[in-house]
């Protein structure tokens, strides 16, 4: 019976139909409804691999390379790979022991999975390479990666130039996620302020991997890729030679040097004493050399060039001629009676170093003598000026002058941080004396003191000032970028701007002047400065300075300070030099700015000068209080440290070290004789658990 | 006797033929398109028996082959052998359990030379042709208790050996011959009893043991509820009703812990779980700690094939990918992609419409040998017809839905299109032996 049944074939019918519908009506809750599957595709399969451009060069003026670009080798594992590998003879080649290599192999499993590179030692030195190299073919799953380096063929400019390092945190969320983990940044220097031009032009590879995270091919054939565009060069100003003369003069001091060219602004050479080697930061033990520079109280990654603060001193001289000349509140002729001090507050202060008669019966030699009671008269001529009535008018004045002269204001050098210095403001003098305050109260301003600070930036840049007769370029230290574009011409167009900031002040008045400041080198305080055949103008800077130690204010060397510019017709350099705690300003930075002058104008130095230089280069100045400094930070952070982790170790260190130092040479202030800290005392007191930290003088900032 | 001319093309359906073509043809495509590593050259890969899809295709040849030459011999051939054939299946699965090799957790495979051969995916065949001839038989009465159960055994036997080989997903494809017991007059209450067997015991596998009789006692009470007048007229019913209700939580209570406990072995216990899912509460407690770690690595390894699969066909959208930048599938992301998950290929490949298409496809296959089955004289032919399309149904059902994540991930292919010699052999012998009886369809064979 063919048909028993026969209506059971369309119920059989139905329920296949029904099980296609569901399936049906699934594919289309999955393919069509939106959904996150594909995006959940794409990020399983698609990898975007970044390619680093390699960082822009940096030339000084002769067109050297002083910062370039590296090869370094990375040596990267594939832990499934290295089946076989003879491990003894391995870690013997490279200098490793077995558990280093057991514990990386088992890092980079974790980190990478063994399926995928990592890396296995950074930066490889030229003699593992070359061993690896020799011997590759027996350790399988072994590769060197390449990986571009910054390097330094001159070993110096390291604070100009800055350095990169990995970004953190916050400059991830500054950039708005621009930058990555991983990715390196210009940290400080020109690294930083032309970050953007530097580092080129990321590019962009996207990769098909497979579920092992290997990756396998170019997705869709690299049609979405984009190619890395290097960075771009730079050309400064610099004298590569002048830079390591001036680092090699610095060295062993505490201070900063700038050197500028006048009639263009470009900076030649710019110095802070101590200052480093670039190249330590980084190679592969870059991470434990910055660490060890970023612990040292001297501040060497500090850049006193433009964030140290200085009192000006006599230095500050020229510049309250000029406007005292230009309020015509004198001629060039004009002299004042002093007898070794000022006494025209009553106090007989400031004392004059010089007591003859006749140092101060004009301008010209008040200038060449550096007569202390002179300019503080004119000071207080400015200040109470008749014209302006009140102190406080007159004050302000007077300040606005000092700004145009560049101080007491951010001059905009193409570095980051620059300090602006400090000239007061009246409201300060105000809180501090109560409103009751006069030109006697501050005159010591009229000799570069009291609470006038400068950088020996806006020190040098106001010599341009007055080598250019009234206007100056901001101080910069780039000319020129590779192929500049609209938007690298808006960044330099403040550097090109000439301010005729003083171009007012007759040109009487700035001749004046600098024939004092000729005066100075040919018959006055800085005669050892003169060398035969070059007009220097100059102007010596002796300025007190104080700091407190244990408690008690002790009075330090004075900072030796020295501004110059020659030839005196056609101004080719202005320097500003302080050398801290080192004494008289024509003892150390005047012979320092006479051997970068010899050198950057005839292009070498006599022999009688490379002695000198030589002499100079050996002097160490840094003061030793700062050996004690470091023994109070080193031990109190291992107090800190011991505190935190109960880790004894490191306090054990400075017990140790401390009793050798008390038995042997116990850290001394050899210098201070009057204010030499009572014995007892400072056995007491520098036991590492029992130290009082005072307010820490570390970056030349006197008179807290 | 008149000597019969053997002509091929007459009264072979092109129709369920050219739809053959069309499958396999899709099949190699997609495993081409898993397997292909860019810069092979392409056609000689294909002939080279080294690739996937190259071996795919010399086992399309040889059913080719083999499928003519079934196509040239006599009908009658089919029915006289039927029962010998099935009784080699069985000693072919019973060789099995001596000389099995070990392959990827099964032990179902036997190794000989370069091929290996699963008596337990190729059983199916037999048991389609046996059930028919048996079903065929004019002596058989299939109202009869005694004639169903002989049915079933003829079933069961084989998916019983499949379980013993740890091939379960092979073992319930037997389930789908009660579909031709069912055409052939099995009472419909039987496969309703079947299936709510099955689910009470899958729900007291998913479901806390006092949660689940809590259900149960709530469903009597509402029937009951719902009910009442009726039940008051009619006592017997409501006893029937209080009966079935003991009986479901007993079953759930005491009959399936015991099985578990007690009949079945551990690792096969282990394994119902794990297709569920599920924790093993019949372990013991040292077992479970041990084997926690391993049990969530397991689960998490099901989870993720699904996981990926979905990904893998839901990115495909309409159009698809196109069929070597299928990235899901070309870079390994969904395990077993050649064979059990051939389907995400095609979905993510060439996307909803290339789906649909494949699936109307299946669905015309169907339809069509139910058609030819209806127009048998022969009742073994209609049988044999039936045995075809239930076996295709389970496959390409389960299949699916396992990809698509409405089945449990049971490892059995997809008909003509996953890769596997032993299965498109097996598929396209049992189609073309379908073919040849339809081309004698007037013919009433015995």
């Amino acid at each position: 019976m063919p048909v028993y049944n026969q209506s059971r074939n369309r119920f059989i019918k139905i329920i296949i139909a029904l099980t296609f519908l569901i399936i049906t009506v699934q594919l289309f809750k999955l393919q069509i409804l939106p959904s996150r599957f594909q995006q959940m595709a794409r990020e399983n399969a698609i990898f975007a691999k970044i390619k680093y451009p390699e960082r822009g060069i940096i030339y000084d003026r002769n067109g050297k390379a002083i910062l370039n670009n590296i090869i370094s080798y990375d040596l990267v594992v594939t832990p499934s790979e290295t089946k076989g590998l003879n491990v003894p003879e391995f870690c013997s080649l490279l200098q490793i022991d077995t558990a280093e290599y057991n514990k990386k192999i088992a890092e980079a499993v974790f980190k990478n999975t063994a399926l995928r590179p990592s890396v296995f030692l950074e930066q490889l030195s030229p003699l593992q390479k070359a061993r690896f190299e020799e011997n590759s073919w027996k350790f399988p799953g072994f590769t060197l990666v390449e990986r571009p380096v910054r390097t330094f063929p001159y070993h110096a400019a390291a604070h100009i130039l800055g350095y990169v390092r990995e970004v953190d945190q916050k400059d991830i969320e500054r950039s708005g996620n621009f930058y990555r983990q991983g990715d390196y940044i210009g940290k400080t220097g020109l690294e930083a302020y032309y970050e953007k031009i530097l580092m080129g032009i990321r590019g962009v590879e996207y990769w098909i991997k497979d579920n092992k995270n290997r990756l396998v091919a170019h997705f869709e054939k690299g049609a979405y890729d984009t190619p890395a565009v290097a960075g771009r060069a730079l050309k400064t100003y610099l004298d590569i030679e002048l830079q390591q003369l001036a680092e090699k003069l610095m060295s062993n001091k505490l201070g900063g040097l700038v050197a500028i060219e006048p009639s263009t602004g470009g900076i030649l050479a710019m110095v802070s004493g101590p200052t480093y080697n670039p190249n330590d930061l980084t190679g592969a033990q870059g991470g434990k050399n910055f660490a060890r520079l970023q612990l040292d109280v001297t501040g060497p990654l500090l850049n006193r060039a433009i964030n140290g603060l200085y009192e000006p001193g006599s230095t500050f001289k020229p510049l309250g001629a000029l406007v005292a000349l230009d309020e015509g509140l004198i001629t060039p002729s004009y002299g004042y009676p002093c007898g070794g001090r000022y006494r025209g507050c009553g106090t007989g202060k400031p004392r004059c170093t010089h007591s003859g008669g006749g140092h101060s019966a004009n301008l010209r030699n008040a200038i060449a003598y550096s007569c202390n009671s002179y300019f503080t008269h004119l000071y207080r001529l400015a200040v109470d000026n008749p014209k302006y009535k009140n102190v406080k008018v007159g004050y302000m004045k007077w300040r606005e002058y000092m700004n145009l002269f560049g101080l007491g204001v951010r001059l905009g050098v193409d570095l980051p941080s620059e300090n602006k210095g400090n000239i007061p403001d009246t409201t300060s003098y105000n809180r501090q004396y109560k409103g009751e305050w006069n030109s006697c109260t501050n005159l010591t301003l009229g000799i570069g003191q009291d609470q006038m600070q400068a950088t020996p930036l806006q020190l040098a840049n106001a010599m341009c000032i007055i080598a250019n007769r009234g206007y100056y370029y901001t101080p910069h230290f780039v000319k020129s970028i590779e192929d500049e574009t609209m938007e690298d011409s808006s960044l330099m167009n403040p550097f090109r701007k000439k301010h005729e900031v003083l171009t007012h002040i007759p040109d009487s008045a700035y001749e004046a002047v600098i024939d004092g400041m000729y005066d100075v080198v040919r018959i006055g305080t800085a005669r050892v400065v003169n060398i035969p055949g070059i007009k220097i103008c100059a102007k010596t800077g002796t300025a007190e300075n104080y700091t407190i130690i244990h408690g008690r204010r002790v009075k330090l060397q004075n900072n030796s300070l020295f501004v110059c510019f020659a030839p005196k017709d056609t101004p080719k350099i202005a320097i500003a030099v302080c050398v801290q705690n080192a004494g008289y300003g024509a003892k150390w930075a005047g012979p320092i700015a006479k051997i970068l002058i010899e050198k950057y104008l005839t292009d070498t130095l006599r022999k009688k000068t490379a002695a000198e230089a030589e002499r100079i280069s050996k002097a160490k100045l840094i003061p030793p209080h700062y050996r004690l400094l470091q023994y109070q930070t080193d031990s109190v952070r291992a107090y800190e440290w011991f505190k935190m982790t109960k880790d004894s170790s490191h306090i054990k260190k400075f017990r140790r070290q401390y009793w050798q130092d008390t038995t042997t040479s116990e850290p001394k202030l050899e210098n201070e004789k009057n204010n030499k800290p009572n014995g007892k005392l400072y056995r007491k007191e520098s036991d590492p658990l029992h130290l009082t930290f005072c307010n820490l003088n570390l970056y030349g900032r006197s008179k807290t | 006797m008149a000597v019969q001319k053997p002509e091929i093309s007459k009264g072979t359906d092109w129709f369920l033929l050219s739809i053959y073509f069309l499958l396999v043809g899709i099949g190699l495509t997609a495993i081409f398109a898993v397997t292909y590593k860019e810069g092979d050259p392409v056609l000689q890969s294909f002939f080279r028996f080294k690739t996937d899809y190259s071996k795919q295709l010399y086992f399309f040849l040889a059913a080719c082959f083999i499928g003519l030459m079934i196509l040239l011999t006599d009908s009658k051939f089919f029915t006289a052998t039927a029962n010998l054939g099935y009784l080699s299946g069985i000693l072919a699965m019973l060789l099995v359990f001596p000389f099995h090799s070990k392959v990827k957790g099964t032990e179902s495979i036997i190794r000989l030379g370069a091929f290996n051969f699963q008596p337990a995916e190729f059983c199916k065949l037999f048991v389609a042709l046996a059930l028919a001839k048996y079903l065929s038989r004019p002596e058989t009465d299939f109202s009869k208790t005694r004639s169903q159960l002989i049915a079933s055994f003829i079933v069961l036997l084989p998916a019983a050996l499949s379980v013993l080989q740890k091939e379960t997903g092979l073992a319930l494809v037997y389930f789908s011959f009660f579909i031709v017991m069912y055409r052939e007059g099995l009472p419909a209450y039987i496969l309703i009893t079947g299936f709510a067997v099955a689910a009470l015991i899958v729900a007291s596998i998913l479901v806390p043991p006092n949660t689940l009789a809590l259900i149960l006692s709530g469903i009597a009470l509402v029937y009951i509820y719902v009910n009442r007048r009726r039940l008051k007229k009619k006592r017997g019913l409501l006893f029937t009703v209080l009966f079935l209700w003991l009986l479901c939580v007993g079953i759930q209570r005491f009959l399936v812990p015991y099985l578990f406990k007690h009949v079945l072995q551990k690792h096969q216990v282990e394994r119902i779980f794990e297709l569920f899912g599920k924790d093993n509460p019949y372990a013991d407690e040292k077992e479970n700690m041990k084997t926690e770690n391993l049990r969530k690595k397991k689960e998490s390894g099901t989870s993720y094939n699904v996981r990926q699969s979905k990904i893998a066909i839901g990115s495909g959208r309409i159009f698809g990918k196109g069929i070597l930048s299928a990235t899901q599938t070309r870079y390994d992301f969904v395990p077993e992609q050649r064979t059990d998950f051939i389907f995400c290929t095609i979905g993510e490949g060439f996307g909803f419409i290339g789906s649909i298409i494949l699936l109307g496809l299946y669905l015309l296959m169907l339809f069509r040998i139910i058609t030819i089955a209806e127009k048998q004289r022969s009742v073994f032919s209609r049988c044999y017809a039936y045995g075809v399309a239930s076996v295709l149904f389970f496959h390409i059902a389960i299949n699916i839905g396992m990809t698509v994540g409405l089945a449990p991930v049971i490892g059995i292919p997809l008909p003509f299109v996953s890769y596997g010699g032993t299965s498109l052999l097996t598929f396209s012998i049992m189609l073309f032996i379908l073919l040849r009886l339809d081309a004698d369809r007037q013919m009433i064979l015995r």
